[in-house]
Protein backbone atom coordinates (compact mmCIF):
# COMPACT_ATOMS: atom_id res chain seq x y z
CA UNK A 1 0.00 0.00 0.00
CA UNK A 2 0.86 3.61 -1.08
CA UNK A 3 -0.20 6.01 1.37
CA UNK A 4 0.19 10.11 0.39
CA UNK A 5 -1.08 12.09 3.26
CA UNK A 6 -1.55 15.67 2.50
CA UNK A 7 1.06 16.29 -0.03
CA UNK A 8 1.97 19.87 -1.02
CA UNK A 9 4.39 20.89 -3.32
CA UNK A 10 5.72 24.44 -3.85
CA UNK A 11 8.28 25.31 -6.31
CA UNK A 12 10.17 28.39 -6.23
CA UNK A 13 9.88 30.43 -9.52
CA UNK A 14 11.23 33.40 -10.68
CA UNK A 15 7.91 35.25 -10.18
CA UNK A 16 6.93 33.61 -7.07
CA UNK A 17 6.03 30.50 -5.97
CA UNK A 18 4.30 28.12 -7.37
CA UNK A 19 1.74 25.88 -6.01
CA UNK A 20 2.24 22.49 -7.72
CA UNK A 21 0.06 20.37 -5.16
CA UNK A 22 -1.96 21.51 -2.85
CA UNK A 23 -3.06 18.82 -0.03
CA UNK A 24 -3.58 15.73 -2.54
CA UNK A 25 -4.23 12.80 -0.20
CA UNK A 26 -4.38 8.80 -1.71
CA UNK A 27 -3.92 5.58 -0.94
CA UNK A 28 -3.16 3.27 -3.75
CA UNK A 29 -3.95 -0.37 -2.48
CA UNK A 30 -1.36 -3.37 -2.59
CA UNK A 31 -1.43 -5.19 -5.97
CA UNK A 32 -3.15 -2.64 -8.07
CA UNK A 33 -3.00 -1.00 -11.09
CA UNK A 34 -3.71 3.10 -10.24
CA UNK A 35 -3.96 5.54 -12.84
CA UNK A 36 -3.45 9.04 -11.95
CA UNK A 37 -4.69 11.53 -14.73
CA UNK A 38 -5.29 15.00 -15.66
CA UNK A 39 -4.44 17.62 -18.30
CA UNK A 40 -0.73 18.94 -18.70
CA UNK A 41 0.55 21.09 -15.90
CA UNK A 42 -1.84 19.29 -13.25
CA UNK A 43 0.49 17.82 -10.95
CA UNK A 44 0.29 14.40 -12.00
CA UNK A 45 4.29 14.06 -12.56
CA UNK A 46 5.35 16.03 -9.77
CA UNK A 47 2.88 13.84 -7.81
CA UNK A 48 4.25 10.44 -9.15
CA UNK A 49 7.76 11.61 -8.24
CA UNK A 50 6.90 12.37 -4.79
CA UNK A 51 6.40 9.13 -4.28
CA UNK A 52 9.94 7.80 -4.89
CA UNK A 53 11.23 11.92 -3.55
CA UNK A 54 12.52 12.49 -6.51
CA UNK A 55 10.43 15.65 -5.56
CA UNK A 56 10.68 16.39 -2.02
CA UNK A 57 6.69 17.33 -0.66
CA UNK A 58 7.21 21.01 0.85
CA UNK A 59 4.53 19.51 3.49
CA UNK A 60 3.49 15.83 3.96
CA UNK A 61 3.92 12.51 4.42
CA UNK A 62 4.41 9.29 2.24
CA UNK A 63 4.21 6.30 3.68
CA UNK A 64 5.27 2.38 1.69
CA UNK A 65 3.71 -0.61 2.49
CA UNK A 66 6.64 -2.38 4.53
CA UNK A 67 9.15 0.09 5.55
CA UNK A 68 8.59 0.34 9.07
CA UNK A 69 11.15 1.41 11.90
CA UNK A 70 12.20 -0.86 14.70
CA UNK A 71 8.94 -0.50 16.05
CA UNK A 72 7.29 -1.65 13.21
CA UNK A 73 5.43 2.11 12.85
CA UNK A 74 5.27 2.83 9.29
CA UNK A 75 8.00 5.11 7.82
CA UNK A 76 7.17 8.30 6.45
CA UNK A 77 9.78 8.23 3.26
CA UNK A 78 10.64 11.83 3.94
CA UNK A 79 11.94 12.01 7.48
CA UNK A 80 14.15 8.80 5.98
CA UNK A 81 18.24 10.02 5.98
CA UNK A 82 19.99 9.82 2.27
CA UNK A 83 21.49 6.27 2.57
CA UNK A 84 18.29 4.46 3.85
CA UNK A 85 16.35 6.80 1.43
CA UNK A 86 18.36 4.77 -1.29
CA UNK A 87 17.73 1.74 -0.45
CA UNK A 88 14.13 2.46 -0.17
CA UNK A 89 14.55 3.48 -3.71
CA UNK A 90 15.21 0.10 -4.95
CA UNK A 91 12.07 -1.29 -4.16
CA UNK A 92 10.44 1.67 -5.99
CA UNK A 93 10.96 1.69 -9.58
CA UNK A 94 10.05 3.57 -12.45
CA UNK A 95 9.67 4.14 -16.19
CA UNK A 96 9.55 7.12 -18.13
CA UNK A 97 8.24 8.61 -21.33
CA UNK A 98 11.65 9.07 -22.84
CA UNK A 99 12.87 5.54 -21.61
CA UNK A 100 15.78 7.14 -20.24
CA UNK A 101 18.16 4.29 -21.23
CA UNK A 102 22.09 4.78 -20.99
CA UNK A 103 22.78 5.10 -24.13
CA UNK A 104 26.97 3.87 -23.74
CA UNK A 105 25.95 0.36 -22.60
CA UNK A 106 24.04 -2.50 -24.28
CA UNK A 107 20.83 -3.60 -23.44
CA UNK A 108 22.00 -6.38 -21.24
CA UNK A 109 24.21 -3.79 -19.16
CA UNK A 110 21.58 -1.44 -18.48
CA UNK A 111 19.28 -4.39 -16.80
CA UNK A 112 22.36 -4.99 -14.57
CA UNK A 113 22.70 -1.34 -13.75
CA UNK A 114 20.55 -1.59 -11.39
CA UNK A 115 21.83 -4.98 -9.87
CA UNK A 116 25.08 -3.11 -9.91
CA UNK A 117 24.43 -0.25 -7.82
CA UNK A 118 22.87 -2.93 -5.24
CA UNK A 119 25.90 -4.56 -4.89
CA UNK A 120 25.25 -7.98 -6.88
CA UNK A 121 27.53 -9.76 -7.99
CA UNK A 122 28.25 -9.69 -12.00
CA UNK A 123 27.53 -12.78 -12.92
CA UNK A 124 24.61 -12.92 -11.05
CA UNK A 125 23.28 -9.74 -12.29
CA UNK A 126 23.97 -11.03 -16.09
CA UNK A 127 22.04 -14.34 -15.51
CA UNK A 128 19.22 -12.47 -14.04
CA UNK A 129 19.26 -9.69 -16.89
CA UNK A 130 18.84 -12.94 -19.59
CA UNK A 131 15.71 -14.15 -17.54
CA UNK A 132 14.53 -10.32 -17.22
CA UNK A 133 15.23 -9.91 -21.23
CA UNK A 134 12.95 -13.05 -21.43
CA UNK A 135 10.22 -11.66 -19.71
CA UNK A 136 9.80 -8.70 -22.06
CA UNK A 137 10.05 -10.47 -24.77
CA UNK A 138 14.02 -9.37 -26.45
CA UNK A 139 15.76 -12.22 -25.58
CA UNK A 140 18.45 -11.62 -29.05
CA UNK A 141 18.55 -7.86 -28.13
CA UNK A 142 21.46 -8.59 -24.71
CA UNK A 143 24.19 -6.88 -27.19
CA UNK A 144 22.34 -4.58 -29.01
CA UNK A 145 22.43 -0.61 -27.53
CA UNK A 146 19.63 1.49 -27.34
CA UNK A 147 20.04 3.81 -30.14
CA UNK A 148 19.48 0.31 -32.53
CA UNK A 149 15.69 0.09 -30.86
CA UNK A 150 12.42 1.05 -31.61
CA UNK A 151 10.72 3.20 -28.81
CA UNK A 152 8.56 0.49 -27.93
CA UNK A 153 11.43 -2.18 -27.62
CA UNK A 154 13.81 0.72 -25.70
CA UNK A 155 10.46 0.48 -23.22
CA UNK A 156 10.60 -3.28 -22.98
CA UNK A 157 14.35 -3.34 -21.80
CA UNK A 158 13.57 0.03 -19.38
CA UNK A 159 11.07 -2.30 -17.89
CA UNK A 160 13.30 -4.89 -17.71
CA UNK A 161 15.48 -2.51 -15.90
CA UNK A 162 12.61 -1.56 -13.31
CA UNK A 163 12.04 -5.22 -12.76
CA UNK A 164 15.47 -5.80 -12.14
CA UNK A 165 15.57 -4.78 -8.48
CA UNK A 166 12.43 -6.84 -7.56
CA UNK A 167 10.62 -3.70 -6.52
CA UNK A 168 7.28 -3.86 -4.98
CA UNK A 169 6.03 -0.70 -6.72
CA UNK A 170 6.24 -0.01 -10.22
CA UNK A 171 5.69 3.73 -11.36
CA UNK A 172 4.79 4.44 -15.01
CA UNK A 173 5.49 8.08 -15.89
CA UNK A 174 3.59 8.84 -19.36
CA UNK A 175 5.66 5.38 -20.30
CA UNK A 176 3.24 5.10 -23.40
CA UNK A 177 2.58 8.63 -24.62
CA UNK A 178 5.70 8.61 -27.05
CA UNK A 179 4.47 5.43 -28.48
CA UNK A 180 1.82 4.32 -31.36
CA UNK A 181 -1.41 3.03 -30.35
CA UNK A 182 -0.35 -0.45 -31.43
CA UNK A 183 2.77 0.01 -29.27
CA UNK A 184 1.46 1.25 -26.32
CA UNK A 185 -1.22 -1.63 -25.90
CA UNK A 186 1.28 -4.28 -26.26
CA UNK A 187 3.46 -2.01 -23.93
CA UNK A 188 0.35 -1.84 -21.40
CA UNK A 189 -0.13 -5.63 -21.92
CA UNK A 190 3.17 -6.03 -20.36
CA UNK A 191 2.82 -4.21 -17.48
CA UNK A 192 -0.93 -5.56 -16.97
CA UNK A 193 1.08 -9.26 -17.05
CA UNK A 194 3.94 -8.27 -14.27
CA UNK A 195 1.04 -6.88 -12.36
CA UNK A 196 -1.13 -10.03 -12.33
CA UNK A 197 1.98 -12.69 -12.08
CA UNK A 198 4.46 -10.53 -9.76
CA UNK A 199 1.97 -8.68 -7.67
CA UNK A 200 3.51 -5.66 -8.24
CA UNK A 201 1.43 -2.42 -7.37
CA UNK A 202 1.58 0.00 -10.61
CA UNK A 203 0.72 3.72 -10.40
CA UNK A 204 -0.08 4.86 -13.86
CA UNK A 205 0.69 8.88 -14.87
CA UNK A 206 -1.23 9.45 -18.46
CA UNK A 207 -2.98 11.84 -19.95
CA UNK A 208 -4.71 9.25 -22.40
CA UNK A 209 -8.12 7.89 -21.19
CA UNK A 210 -7.25 5.03 -23.37
CA UNK A 211 -4.64 3.71 -21.27
CA UNK A 212 -6.76 4.06 -17.42
CA UNK A 213 -9.11 2.00 -19.17
CA UNK A 214 -7.61 -0.26 -20.66
CA UNK A 215 -5.27 -1.60 -17.53
CA UNK A 216 -6.42 0.70 -14.31
CA UNK A 217 -8.51 -0.63 -11.92
CA UNK A 218 -8.85 2.73 -9.55
CA UNK A 219 -8.22 6.43 -10.69
CA UNK A 220 -7.49 9.39 -9.21
CA UNK A 221 -7.96 12.97 -11.26
CA UNK A 222 -6.03 15.97 -10.86
CA UNK A 223 -6.56 19.41 -11.43
CA UNK A 224 -4.48 22.77 -10.93
CA UNK A 225 -2.19 20.55 -8.47
CA UNK A 226 -6.02 19.47 -6.37
CA UNK A 227 -6.99 16.19 -6.12
CA UNK A 228 -10.74 16.47 -7.57
CA UNK A 229 -12.02 12.72 -7.62
CA UNK A 230 -11.50 9.51 -6.91
CA UNK A 231 -12.67 6.16 -7.45
CA UNK A 232 -12.94 2.97 -9.43
CA UNK A 233 -12.20 3.05 -12.63
CA UNK A 234 -16.02 2.10 -13.85
CA UNK A 235 -17.33 4.49 -11.33
CA UNK A 236 -15.37 7.51 -12.32
CA UNK A 237 -15.90 6.85 -15.99
CA UNK A 238 -19.25 6.13 -16.09
CA UNK A 239 -20.56 8.87 -13.71
CA UNK A 240 -17.35 11.47 -13.43
CA UNK A 241 -18.87 14.08 -10.38
CA UNK A 242 -16.77 16.98 -11.40
CA UNK A 243 -16.45 18.86 -14.24
CA UNK A 244 -12.24 18.21 -14.09
CA UNK A 245 -13.59 14.48 -14.67
CA UNK A 246 -16.41 15.24 -17.60
CA UNK A 247 -13.70 17.16 -19.18
CA UNK A 248 -11.04 14.20 -19.31
CA UNK A 249 -13.64 11.14 -19.61
CA UNK A 250 -15.63 13.26 -22.73
CA UNK A 251 -12.76 15.34 -24.41
CA UNK A 252 -15.02 16.23 -27.22
CA UNK A 253 -17.64 17.57 -25.29
CA UNK A 254 -21.46 14.89 -25.35
CA UNK A 255 -21.47 13.03 -28.98
CA UNK A 256 -24.12 13.70 -30.39
CA UNK A 257 -24.80 10.82 -33.61
CA UNK A 258 -28.17 11.95 -34.33
CA UNK A 259 -29.62 14.59 -36.38
CA UNK A 260 -30.86 17.58 -34.65
CA UNK A 261 -33.91 17.96 -34.10
CA UNK A 262 -36.13 20.77 -34.91
CA UNK A 263 -36.05 22.78 -32.27
CA UNK A 264 -33.65 23.07 -29.87
CA UNK A 265 -33.56 24.76 -26.46
CA UNK A 266 -31.33 25.63 -23.38
CA UNK A 267 -31.97 25.72 -20.10
CA UNK A 268 -30.07 27.13 -17.53
CA UNK A 269 -30.35 26.07 -14.15
CA UNK A 270 -29.70 28.49 -11.15
CA UNK A 271 -29.36 26.13 -8.44
CA UNK A 272 -32.58 24.47 -8.25
CA UNK A 273 -32.69 20.92 -6.89
CA UNK A 274 -31.25 18.92 -10.06
CA UNK A 275 -31.93 18.55 -13.38
CA UNK A 276 -32.45 14.92 -13.44
CA UNK A 277 -35.98 15.30 -12.25
CA UNK A 278 -36.56 17.88 -14.36
CA UNK A 279 -36.57 15.63 -17.24
CA UNK A 280 -38.07 13.00 -15.85
CA UNK A 281 -40.87 14.57 -14.63
CA UNK A 282 -41.52 16.68 -17.87
CA UNK A 283 -41.90 12.98 -19.42
CA UNK A 284 -44.26 11.87 -16.69
CA UNK A 285 -45.75 14.85 -16.44
CA UNK A 286 -46.56 15.77 -20.27
CA UNK A 287 -45.91 12.80 -22.04
CA UNK A 288 -43.37 14.64 -24.00
CA UNK A 289 -39.77 12.64 -24.67
CA UNK A 290 -37.05 15.20 -24.90
CA UNK A 291 -33.42 14.71 -26.69
CA UNK A 292 -30.29 15.83 -24.20
CA UNK A 293 -28.14 16.94 -26.81
CA UNK A 294 -25.57 18.44 -24.49
CA UNK A 295 -24.94 19.02 -20.71
CA UNK A 296 -22.25 21.29 -18.55
CA UNK A 297 -23.89 21.33 -15.14
CA UNK A 298 -22.29 21.12 -11.80
CA UNK A 299 -23.39 20.46 -8.67
CA UNK A 300 -22.92 22.64 -5.68
CA UNK A 301 -23.83 21.19 -2.32
CA UNK A 302 -26.61 19.91 -3.67
CA UNK A 303 -27.77 22.46 -6.42
CA UNK A 304 -27.90 22.24 -9.25
CA UNK A 305 -26.22 24.93 -11.74
CA UNK A 306 -25.06 25.06 -15.05
CA UNK A 307 -27.04 24.78 -18.78
CA UNK A 308 -28.41 22.13 -20.97
CA UNK A 309 -29.22 21.86 -24.32
CA UNK A 310 -32.52 20.09 -25.23
CA UNK A 311 -33.69 19.20 -28.64
CA UNK A 312 -37.69 19.38 -28.34
CA UNK A 313 -39.74 16.87 -30.76
CA UNK A 314 -40.82 17.67 -34.35
CA UNK A 315 -44.76 17.44 -33.18
CA UNK A 316 -45.40 21.19 -32.76
CA UNK A 317 -47.80 20.76 -30.11
CA UNK A 318 -45.67 18.34 -28.10
CA UNK A 319 -42.74 20.97 -28.33
CA UNK A 320 -44.66 23.89 -27.07
CA UNK A 321 -46.70 21.70 -23.92
CA UNK A 322 -42.68 21.31 -23.29
CA UNK A 323 -41.71 24.87 -23.53
CA UNK A 324 -44.60 25.80 -21.25
CA UNK A 325 -43.78 23.73 -18.84
CA UNK A 326 -39.95 24.29 -18.87
CA UNK A 327 -40.89 27.72 -18.50
CA UNK A 328 -43.12 27.47 -15.52
CA UNK A 329 -39.92 25.40 -13.10
CA UNK A 330 -38.94 28.19 -10.83
CA UNK A 331 -34.45 28.32 -10.86
CA UNK A 332 -34.97 27.22 -14.80
CA UNK A 333 -34.13 29.84 -17.01
CA UNK A 334 -35.09 28.97 -21.12
CA UNK A 335 -34.45 30.24 -24.35
CA UNK A 336 -34.48 28.94 -28.09
CA UNK A 337 -31.47 28.45 -29.91
CA UNK A 338 -31.42 29.25 -33.08
CA UNK A 339 -28.22 28.38 -34.34
CA UNK A 340 -27.56 24.98 -33.60
CA UNK A 341 -25.43 22.79 -35.53
CA UNK A 342 -24.73 19.87 -33.55
CA UNK B 1 63.24 33.73 -52.95
CA UNK B 2 66.97 32.51 -53.91
CA UNK B 3 68.17 32.93 -50.63
CA UNK B 4 64.97 30.47 -49.25
CA UNK B 5 65.71 27.75 -51.81
CA UNK B 6 68.93 28.08 -51.36
CA UNK B 7 68.41 27.47 -47.05
CA UNK B 8 65.59 24.93 -47.99
CA UNK B 9 68.22 22.73 -49.78
CA UNK B 10 71.39 23.32 -47.13
CA UNK B 11 68.19 22.09 -44.28
CA UNK B 12 67.76 19.03 -46.34
CA UNK B 13 70.95 18.24 -46.34
CA UNK B 14 72.31 19.23 -42.52
CA UNK B 15 72.39 15.78 -40.46
CA UNK B 16 72.58 18.18 -37.11
CA UNK B 17 69.55 20.12 -38.28
CA UNK B 18 67.45 16.83 -38.82
CA UNK B 19 68.52 15.66 -35.15
CA UNK B 20 67.36 18.88 -34.00
CA UNK B 21 63.78 18.40 -35.43
CA UNK B 22 63.93 14.96 -33.83
CA UNK B 23 64.62 16.07 -30.38
CA UNK B 24 61.95 19.40 -31.73
CA UNK B 25 59.22 16.92 -32.23
CA UNK B 26 59.91 14.57 -29.46
CA UNK B 27 60.03 17.43 -27.00
CA UNK B 28 56.87 19.13 -28.25
CA UNK B 29 55.27 15.51 -28.39
CA UNK B 30 56.40 15.13 -24.50
CA UNK B 31 55.69 18.18 -22.76
CA UNK B 32 51.87 18.07 -24.75
CA UNK B 33 51.08 14.63 -23.84
CA UNK B 34 51.86 15.12 -20.43
CA UNK B 35 50.57 18.87 -19.83
CA UNK B 36 47.43 17.39 -22.14
CA UNK B 37 46.96 14.63 -19.53
CA UNK B 38 47.78 16.66 -16.26
CA UNK B 39 45.44 19.74 -17.22
CA UNK B 40 42.59 16.73 -18.26
CA UNK B 41 42.84 15.35 -14.96
CA UNK B 42 42.43 18.59 -13.05
CA UNK B 43 40.21 19.91 -15.84
CA UNK B 44 37.50 16.98 -15.33
CA UNK B 45 37.89 17.33 -11.94
CA UNK B 46 36.86 20.74 -11.72
CA UNK B 47 34.18 20.18 -14.50
CA UNK B 48 32.45 17.64 -12.34
CA UNK B 49 32.64 19.96 -9.59
CA UNK B 50 30.81 22.41 -11.90
CA UNK B 51 27.99 20.10 -12.69
CA UNK B 52 27.19 18.47 -9.85
CA UNK B 53 27.95 21.44 -7.33
CA UNK B 54 25.90 23.61 -8.71
CA UNK B 55 22.49 24.34 -7.19
CA UNK B 56 20.43 21.47 -8.58
CA UNK B 57 23.17 19.31 -9.49
CA UNK B 58 23.84 15.81 -8.47
CA UNK B 59 25.69 16.94 -5.06
CA UNK B 60 25.28 20.30 -4.39
CA UNK B 61 28.46 22.59 -2.54
CA UNK B 62 27.89 25.97 -0.92
CA UNK B 63 27.15 28.52 -3.18
CA UNK B 64 30.33 30.51 -2.36
CA UNK B 65 32.32 27.72 -3.64
CA UNK B 66 31.18 27.50 -6.54
CA UNK B 67 31.09 31.25 -6.90
CA UNK B 68 34.63 31.20 -6.23
CA UNK B 69 35.34 28.28 -8.46
CA UNK B 70 34.31 29.90 -11.22
CA UNK B 71 35.63 32.93 -10.58
CA UNK B 72 39.13 31.43 -10.59
CA UNK B 73 38.33 29.67 -13.64
CA UNK B 74 37.01 32.00 -14.74
CA UNK B 75 40.31 34.92 -14.07
CA UNK B 76 42.55 32.45 -15.61
CA UNK B 77 41.49 32.28 -18.65
CA UNK B 78 40.97 35.74 -19.10
CA UNK B 79 45.37 35.87 -18.36
CA UNK B 80 46.70 35.68 -22.27
CA UNK B 81 49.36 32.33 -21.85
CA UNK B 82 52.46 33.87 -22.37
CA UNK B 83 51.74 36.59 -19.70
CA UNK B 84 50.79 33.53 -17.27
CA UNK B 85 53.43 31.56 -18.49
CA UNK B 86 56.22 34.47 -16.92
CA UNK B 87 53.87 34.99 -13.71
CA UNK B 88 54.30 30.88 -13.36
CA UNK B 89 57.70 30.26 -14.52
CA UNK B 90 58.79 30.88 -10.65
CA UNK B 91 56.22 28.14 -10.23
CA UNK B 92 58.03 25.66 -12.71
CA UNK B 93 61.55 26.76 -10.72
CA UNK B 94 59.90 25.25 -7.57
CA UNK B 95 58.51 22.37 -9.15
CA UNK B 96 60.97 20.94 -11.77
CA UNK B 97 63.97 23.44 -10.78
CA UNK B 98 64.27 25.00 -14.12
CA UNK B 99 62.91 28.37 -15.70
CA UNK B 100 63.74 26.98 -19.38
CA UNK B 101 63.56 24.09 -21.25
CA UNK B 102 60.88 21.74 -22.37
CA UNK B 103 59.83 20.35 -19.05
CA UNK B 104 60.10 24.22 -17.44
CA UNK B 105 56.72 25.07 -19.91
CA UNK B 106 55.22 22.12 -18.57
CA UNK B 107 53.28 23.64 -15.76
CA UNK B 108 52.29 26.81 -16.58
CA UNK B 109 50.79 25.26 -19.82
CA UNK B 110 48.66 22.86 -17.55
CA UNK B 111 47.38 25.65 -15.13
CA UNK B 112 46.80 27.33 -18.69
CA UNK B 113 44.88 24.87 -19.96
CA UNK B 114 43.45 23.30 -16.56
CA UNK B 115 40.58 25.86 -16.38
CA UNK B 116 40.22 25.47 -20.46
CA UNK B 117 39.45 21.61 -19.78
CA UNK B 118 37.22 22.20 -16.66
CA UNK B 119 34.58 24.42 -19.03
CA UNK B 120 34.99 22.04 -22.01
CA UNK B 121 34.36 19.17 -19.69
CA UNK B 122 31.59 21.09 -18.45
CA UNK B 123 29.89 21.67 -21.25
CA UNK B 124 30.21 17.85 -22.32
CA UNK B 125 28.40 16.94 -18.59
CA UNK B 126 25.84 19.05 -19.22
CA UNK B 127 24.94 17.21 -22.49
CA UNK B 128 23.61 14.17 -20.22
CA UNK B 129 20.43 13.85 -20.87
CA UNK B 130 18.49 15.40 -17.27
CA UNK B 131 16.04 12.36 -17.20
CA UNK B 132 18.65 9.44 -17.49
CA UNK B 133 20.40 11.15 -14.33
CA UNK B 134 16.67 11.32 -13.12
CA UNK B 135 16.38 7.53 -13.21
CA UNK B 136 19.81 6.57 -11.80
CA UNK B 137 18.45 8.99 -8.57
CA UNK B 138 15.33 6.82 -9.08
CA UNK B 139 17.16 3.52 -8.83
CA UNK B 140 19.20 4.93 -5.57
CA UNK B 141 22.10 5.57 -6.58
CA UNK B 142 24.24 7.59 -4.92
CA UNK B 143 25.78 11.10 -6.22
CA UNK B 144 29.40 9.32 -6.78
CA UNK B 145 27.57 6.43 -8.08
CA UNK B 146 25.93 9.02 -10.37
CA UNK B 147 28.86 11.55 -11.53
CA UNK B 148 30.73 7.42 -11.86
CA UNK B 149 28.53 5.48 -13.60
CA UNK B 150 26.03 7.63 -15.51
CA UNK B 151 27.53 11.00 -16.48
CA UNK B 152 31.02 10.41 -17.06
CA UNK B 153 30.42 7.12 -19.32
CA UNK B 154 27.58 8.46 -20.93
CA UNK B 155 29.25 11.78 -21.76
CA UNK B 156 32.63 9.88 -22.90
CA UNK B 157 32.51 10.36 -26.44
CA UNK B 158 31.96 14.14 -26.01
CA UNK B 159 34.80 14.01 -23.05
CA UNK B 160 37.05 12.35 -25.73
CA UNK B 161 36.32 15.77 -27.96
CA UNK B 162 37.11 17.97 -25.50
CA UNK B 163 40.34 16.15 -24.63
CA UNK B 164 41.27 16.23 -28.00
CA UNK B 165 40.24 19.98 -28.65
CA UNK B 166 42.60 20.66 -24.95
CA UNK B 167 45.58 18.43 -26.83
CA UNK B 168 45.75 20.77 -30.05
CA UNK B 169 45.10 23.88 -27.68
CA UNK B 170 48.18 22.59 -25.37
CA UNK B 171 50.37 21.79 -28.58
CA UNK B 172 50.57 25.34 -30.41
CA UNK B 173 50.29 27.13 -27.07
CA UNK B 174 53.48 25.06 -26.35
CA UNK B 175 54.61 25.92 -29.36
CA UNK B 176 54.77 29.49 -28.15
CA UNK B 177 56.22 28.74 -24.98
CA UNK B 178 59.46 28.60 -27.28
CA UNK B 179 59.71 32.45 -27.63
CA UNK B 180 60.29 32.81 -23.82
CA UNK B 181 62.35 29.71 -23.01
CA UNK B 182 60.24 26.86 -23.47
CA UNK B 183 61.79 24.07 -26.21
CA UNK B 184 60.23 22.21 -28.86
CA UNK B 185 59.27 22.99 -32.62
CA UNK B 186 57.97 26.22 -31.81
CA UNK B 187 61.37 26.88 -30.26
CA UNK B 188 63.00 25.90 -33.98
CA UNK B 189 60.63 28.17 -35.52
CA UNK B 190 61.48 31.23 -33.51
CA UNK B 191 64.59 30.37 -33.36
CA UNK B 192 65.19 29.93 -37.11
CA UNK B 193 62.60 32.10 -38.30
CA UNK B 194 62.83 35.34 -36.40
CA UNK B 195 66.81 35.29 -34.46
CA UNK B 196 68.12 33.94 -38.15
CA UNK B 197 65.66 34.95 -40.92
CA UNK B 198 65.93 31.22 -41.82
CA UNK B 199 62.03 30.86 -43.38
CA UNK B 200 63.19 27.35 -44.42
CA UNK B 201 63.68 25.70 -41.69
CA UNK B 202 60.80 27.62 -40.04
CA UNK B 203 58.49 26.51 -42.62
CA UNK B 204 59.18 22.53 -41.77
CA UNK B 205 58.92 23.31 -38.00
CA UNK B 206 55.66 24.86 -39.00
CA UNK B 207 54.93 22.12 -41.19
CA UNK B 208 56.01 19.69 -39.01
CA UNK B 209 53.66 20.89 -35.96
CA UNK B 210 50.68 21.34 -38.38
CA UNK B 211 50.84 17.43 -39.33
CA UNK B 212 50.94 16.62 -35.66
CA UNK B 213 48.31 18.76 -35.10
CA UNK B 214 45.89 16.92 -37.68
CA UNK B 215 47.10 13.54 -36.86
CA UNK B 216 46.34 14.22 -33.20
CA UNK B 217 42.98 15.92 -34.80
CA UNK B 218 41.62 12.46 -36.95
CA UNK B 219 42.63 10.42 -34.42
CA UNK B 220 40.58 12.32 -31.44
CA UNK B 221 38.12 12.48 -33.62
CA UNK B 222 38.12 8.81 -34.63
CA UNK B 223 38.15 7.50 -31.04
CA UNK B 224 35.00 10.10 -30.01
CA UNK B 225 32.93 8.55 -32.43
CA UNK B 226 34.15 4.42 -31.99
CA UNK B 227 33.08 5.17 -28.50
CA UNK B 228 29.98 6.77 -29.30
CA UNK B 229 27.32 4.15 -29.36
CA UNK B 230 24.61 6.41 -29.95
CA UNK B 231 25.58 6.75 -33.72
CA UNK B 232 24.45 4.36 -35.51
CA UNK B 233 25.32 3.66 -39.29
CA UNK B 234 27.65 5.38 -41.95
CA UNK B 235 25.64 8.73 -41.84
CA UNK B 236 25.23 9.42 -38.10
CA UNK B 237 29.00 8.89 -37.88
CA UNK B 238 29.92 11.25 -40.47
CA UNK B 239 27.67 13.73 -39.06
CA UNK B 240 29.04 13.66 -36.18
CA UNK B 241 32.68 13.71 -37.42
CA UNK B 242 31.77 16.74 -38.89
CA UNK B 243 30.21 18.71 -35.17
CA UNK B 244 33.33 17.70 -33.91
CA UNK B 245 35.66 18.84 -36.11
CA UNK B 246 34.18 22.25 -36.09
CA UNK B 247 33.60 22.09 -32.43
CA UNK B 248 37.56 21.48 -32.64
CA UNK B 249 38.51 23.95 -35.16
CA UNK B 250 35.97 26.87 -33.44
CA UNK B 251 38.52 25.99 -30.18
CA UNK B 252 41.69 26.29 -32.23
CA UNK B 253 40.44 29.90 -33.29
CA UNK B 254 40.55 31.42 -30.07
CA UNK B 255 43.77 33.80 -29.71
CA UNK B 256 45.70 34.46 -26.47
CA UNK B 257 43.82 33.30 -23.96
CA UNK B 258 42.71 29.79 -23.64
Amino acid sequence: MIELKHISKIFPTADGEFQALTDVSLTIPTGDIFGIVGMSGAGKSTLVRCINLLERPTSGQVLIDGLLDESGKAVDLCALPPAQLRKARRGISMIFQQFNLLMQRTCLDNICFPMEIAGVSKAKARARARELLDTVGLPDKADAYPSQLSGGQKQRIAIARALASDPKILLCDEATSALDPTTTRSILRLIQDINRRLGITVVVITHEMAVVEEICTHVAILEHGHMVETGTVEAVFSNPKTEAGRRLVYPEGVQIDQLPPAGVVRIAFNGGSSYEPLIASLAIDCGVKVNILGADTRNVNGQAFGTMLLGLPEDKSEAAKAMSYLKAQKDVTVEEVHDYHG
Amino acid sequence: MDKFFTQMSEAFSNPALWEEFRTGIWDTLYSTVVATAAACVLGLILGVLLVAGERDGVRPLPAPVMKVLNFVINILRSVPFLILMLMVLPLSKLLVGTKIGTIASIPPLVIAAAPFVARLVEASLREVDKGVIEAAQAMGCSPFQIIWKVILPESLPSLVAGFTTAFITILSYGAMAGAIGGGGLGKIAINYGYNKYNYAVMLIAVVLIVILVQIFQSLGTWISIRSDHRLTGKSGRSRRKKEISSRIDREKKTPGVM
